[in-house]
């Protein structure tokens, strides 16, 4: 009998063509690494953020902001094509940090975090944030295994962003509205912006925040807090 | 451009499976809310076929369309991006369909 495919035949050298079935998940081996991160990451009470958004949004200055705020019990994973930039920024805020290059890839998958996460070793009852490549299309279909997401995006990129990207504004838990000290110079109308997300996602949260002068900043820190895999712990202070 | 990586996942699942086996036909369902461009796939399958057993396989790409009900009124409706908006105006709404992203088959000859 044929081994592949289960034919009468010996080999597959048979004239006739036939169907071997797969009914596979192309996402699935990805999905397995993220379910194995997922379980990795609840044994050691560590919440992992998936924190993603266009280029320019800000990510890296929330990011080193939240470290000052909090200080230790945070480490961070840095996406990036290329350059090392992001990864020493962190580091001089004073969190353990690695980089991911992905090259030519536009978005981290589950085997990366879990090379970087090897690599961390974060301690346990800790925060460990993942910047994704910036990108508002390609990071939304992979799961790394995180336990929340997070995407933040500025009052300078226009209002319709969740209806022009429903995938990554449906997948998150919350959205920051970051650059808010810039509002009064753009045009962007934030109840359009939150009606529009309520379209995509029925249930994300929003929080309006500027990284760099400090507005919403106790928000966010409040919502990391009490968050279900950290409020128990009493870590964060 | 994450159809590149999607499109080599597919390209790895077959080979892990069939070995050296040289496929035909490849039948994949993508739909129509899966965020992954069909033409995209295709385009990256030459690339990522090329010098394995994958090499001038067909590609059969069947594209579901998206379906929802919703949570509040129970009525289900055809949906035909993310928008989740029922026609009475919630957007508390399940996507039934049309998020599939599957290698079906293959066709070895």
């Amino acid at each position: 009998m044929c081994a592949t495919c289960g034919c009468g035949t010996e080999e597959h050298s048979h004239s006739h063509s036939h169907t071997v079935t797969m009914e596979q998940d192309v996402l699935a081996k990805n999905d397995h690494l993220a379910a194995h991160n997922r379980e990795w990451l609840a044994e050691r009470g560590i919440l992992a953020v998936n924190v993603m958004s266009s280029p320019g949004a800000g990510k890296t200055t929330l990011l080193e902001r939240t470290v000052h705020e909090l200080g230790t019990s945070l480490a961070v994973v840095e996406g990036d094509q290329e350059t090392r930039l992001d990864a020493d920024r962190i580091r001089a805020a004073g969190a353990p940090v690695v980089q991911l290059n992905t090259g030519a890839g536009c978005h981290l998958d589950a085997g990366m975090l879990r090379r970087a996460l090897d690599e961390l070793d974060p301690a346990p009852h800790s925060v460990v944030f993942v910047e994704n490549v910036g990108n508002l299309v390609c990071p939304a279909l992979f799961d790394l295994g995180e336990g929340a997401r997070v995407v933040l995006m500025s009052v300078t990129e226009g209002a319709g962003k969740p209806l022009k990207y429903p995938h990554m504004f449906a997948s998150t838990d919350l959205v920051l509205l970051n650059k808010l000290d810039l509002l009064p110079y753009v045009d962007f109308d934030v109840a359009e912006f939150t009606e529009d997300l309520g379209k995509v996602n029925h249930s994300a949260e929003v929080l309006g925040l500027s990284a760099t002068r400090g507005d919403g900043i106790p928000e966010w820190l409040d919502w990391l807090r009490t968050h279900p895999s950290m409020a128990k712990t009493g870590v964060l202070r | 451009m994450h159809e590149l990586s999607v499109t080599q996942s597919i390209a790895d699942a077959i080979v892990a499976k069939l070995g050296d086996t040289k496929v035909s036909v490849v039948s994949l369902e993508i739909g129509r809310l899966s965020g992954v461009v069909p033409e995209s796939v295709r385009f990256c399958f030459d690339v990522v076929a090329e010098g394995t057993i994958l090499q001038g396989a067909r590609l059969d790409i069947a594209q579901p369309p998206g379906r929802a009900r919703c949570r509040d009124c129970s009525t289900a409706f055809d949906l035909d991006d993310l928008i989740l908006l029922c026609p009475c105006g919630s957007a508390n709404v399940e996507v039934l369909s049309g998020m599939e992203l599957k290698i079906k088959s293959v066709e070895v000859a």
